[in-house]
């Protein structure tokens, strides 16, 4: 019989599958930070429970980490916070990349950066973004702080079997059209809810043409589709990626790990439960509009209408996106003035995202009243970027070069949007005050963020000097 | 955990789409390192004027009528976005118990059922008339009784729902998780000795 790899992974995890109850699904990775976990900590302390494998855990701070001034945490109860991720590590012995490792950084850019997942793995974390290790042809999703505690102490979940969809994108992209419009591309034509109960696997020829970073990206956003996972075949550019990294199978395994990552691929001919197909050619650099990622068009395009949606719920929150984002239906993209440019967070604080950044910022000066954060996903990134001279180029432009974390993409650690400011993010979420309250998102490749930063409104990379 | 028992209770309309995590509770009330108390953070940025403390009168959970409601009538794709438990907190911590729409996303839609509160998917002409009779008479109770799987109004409504059997149960008994998983922790040692033969690598740093 022929299986997809979502159905490989999940046989190949499945630990039992008792005739009453649920399905216990183990899992072979566990990411941590210290928004979600505090709980499922205290929860195993007050039932007298113990984590039951600590190798399986890699641990990072990054959501509520001043970028400025970084150990500077002026919010008492955020401070106490980190200080609490700390001490549960110490006190579980947790491989935690801490406030003073030079490894600390946004955890789904740590987490790649160790080689700690592989191919054909189940990895999970309290956090949506998760989705973005399925870059590796890893089954890996977000769980609530209960299920961190359920798996630190028993190290399975209870899960049920999701449905397949085939998200397929063929031929070349147009010029400066990214991972990033890809994956607004689709959750523009699946919406926010398309991809709800399914894990969607992504191949044809565009997306094997990513680099593992890009497939990062990609990944990162297959949850705004709603989508419990996404997935990629690992190939030779994902062994590329990780051999040699430090939890990389090392000598004598790696070629049996191999082997069995290249078994885990979904077989020629199996059926997926849904298939959607896109034509790379027909995705340009994307921007979004609204409050939601699917609401997202090309930067070609006006900001609709009501009028323009058949649905009417859909029509419904048009309305209200309008009204929030302060834009005009029939608006054009490239009119929007925006006063915040972000480059960073876990969908585009790699490294090829500052590159990308970089080469349209060189020599240019950031308009009059923007300011624009450049926020390195990790130090690594950053010492990575300042190897390459990026960071000269960033401050020379008038962009701030800052430390490692989450930042503004869900400005918990004080970088925020102020009201009725507006931003060009490479984050992944525009939702209402996701920035700050009353702050408004528009979502971009970091390419397109960077032109934004220079013109101070919205412009086509394609046709702009 | 508390059990989920048959009750009749307001239910309270909110005529919205795709209601995100980040307005359940915004990202500024996360910082806290208990489970308990983030009710009063329950939809932040719409119950509050710009002050932070002035109840905001045209937001709907502010109506007099739907003070004290235990059930929530909600649009499609309820809980999109973050994973963050502190929205199912938050939501239990003020009040609810129930939640109706006609589609959850998946991580919120489990995360409820770990904190006693019970989502209920209906069709869109079910979630019609229920918003339509909460609408002609706020402040309407209506008898949400899980173990017929049923939802009772006194406008006549009877609405039969699904609910996965293991979670049904899991509610009524208000059953630990944990403790129900670690009844198979003779299977979990077996996978785990199995794995360590078959997939050595993954054991290495152990």
């Amino acid at each position: 019989m022929t299986k997809t790899m979502y159905e490989k992974i999940w046989d190949a995890n499945l630990v039992h599958e008792p005739e009453s109850g649920s399905p216990l699904l183990f899992v072979d990775r566990h990411l941590m930070h210290e928004v979600t976990s505090p709980q499922a900590f205290e929860g195993l302390r007050l039932q007298n429970r113990q984590v039951r494998n600590v190798h399986s855990i890699l641990g990072t701070i990054d959501h509520c980490v001043p970028t400025k001034d970084r150990y500077n945490i002026v919010d008492a109860i955020a401070k106490k916070q980190v200080e609490t991720m700390t001490s549960n590590c110490e006190e579980n012995e947790i491989n935690l990349y801490g406030m003073d490792s030079d490894q600390n950084g946004v955890i789904h850019i740590v987490v790649p950066e160790h080689g700690f997942v592989h191919p054909g793995m189940v990895v999970v974390c309290g956090d949506s973004h998760t989705a973005t290790h399925g870059a590796f042809g890893a089954l890996a999703f977000g769980i609530g702080t209960s299920e961190v505690e359920h798996v630190m102490a028993t190290q399975t979940l209870q899960q049920k079997k999701a449905k397949t969809m085939l998200v397929k994108v063929e031929g070349k992209l147009p010029a400066y059209s990214t991972a990033k419009d890809i994956a607004l591309a689709i959750i523009a034509v699946t919406g926010t809810a398309g991809g709800t109960g399914y894990v969607m696997e992504f191949a044809g020829d565009t997306i094997t043409d990513l680099t593992m970073e890009g497939r990062m990206t990609l990944c990162n956003m297959a949850i705004e589709a709603g989508a419990r996972a996404g997935l990629v075949a690992p190939d030779q550019v994902t062994y590329d990626y990780l051999q040699g990294r430090e939890f990389a199978p090392k000598g004598e395994y790696w070629e049996q790990a191999v082997a069995y990552w290249e078994s885990m691929k979904t077989d020629e001919g199996a059926e997926f439960d849904e298939v959607i197909t896109l034509k790379a050619e027909d995705i340009a650099p994307q921007v979004s509009w609204g409050t939601s990622p699917e609401q997202v068009i090309s930067v070609t395009g006006v900001v609709p209408s009501p009028s323009d949606f058949d649905n009417e719920v859909k029509a419904q929150a048009c309305a209200s996106a309008l009204k929030y984002m302060d834009v005009q239906a029939g608006q054009k993209i490239t009119d929007i003035n925006i006063d915040i440019v972000f480059v960073g967070s876990c969908t585009n604080g790699r490294i090829e995202d500052f590159r990308a950044t970089a080469e349209i910022i060189k020599g240019k000066k950031v308009a009059d009243g923007v300011q624009a954060i450049a926020v390195p996903g990790s130090f690594p990134v950053k010492i990575q970027a300042e190897k390459e001279g990026l960071d000269k180029i960033f401050v020379e432009a008038g962009w701030e070069w800052r430390d490692p974390g989450c930042s503004m993409c869900l400005a918990m650690n004080g970088d925020e949007l102020k009201d009725g400011q507006r931003s060009a993010s490479t984050s992944n979420r525009n939702f209402e005050g996701r920035q700050g309250k009353g702050g408004r998102t528009h979502l971009v490749s970091p390419a397109m963020a960077g032109a934004a930063s220079i013109a101070g409104h919205f412009v086509d990379i394609r046709d702009w000097k | 955990m508390q059990p989920y028992i048959k009750h009749t209770s307001i239910a309270a309309l909110m005529d919205r789409s795709n209601v995100d995590t980040d307005q359940i509770i915004p990202k500024n009330f996360m910082k806290k390192v208990e489970r308990t108390g983030f009710g009063i953070n329950l939809f932040h940025n719409w119950r509050f004027l710009a002050d932070n403390v002035t109840p905001n009168p045209d937001f709907e959970l502010n109506k007099p009528a739907f003070q004290g409601a235990k059930i929530l009538v909600a649009g499609e794709n309820f809980g999109c976005g973050s994973s963050r438990e502190h929205a199912p907190w938050a939501i239990a911590d003020y009040g609810f118990n129930t939640i109706i729409s006609t589609s959850f996303a998946d991580i919120f839609f489990s995360n409820c059922f770990k904190n006693s509160i019970l989502p209920i998917k209906v069709t869109e002409t079910e979630l019609a008339s229920l918003m339509a009779e909460i609408a002609a008479n706020e402040g309407v109770e209506f008898t949400v009784d899980l173990a017929e799987q049923k939802v009772t109004t006194p406008g006549g409504l009877v609405i039969n729902f699904d609910v996965d059997a293991f979670r049904k149960e899991s509610l009524l008994e208000g059953l630990d998780d944990i403790g129900w998983t670690l009844t198979h922790e003779d299977k979990i040692s077996e996978y785990e000795q199995a794995q360590k033969k078959r997939l050595p690598w993954l054991w290495e740093n152990a």
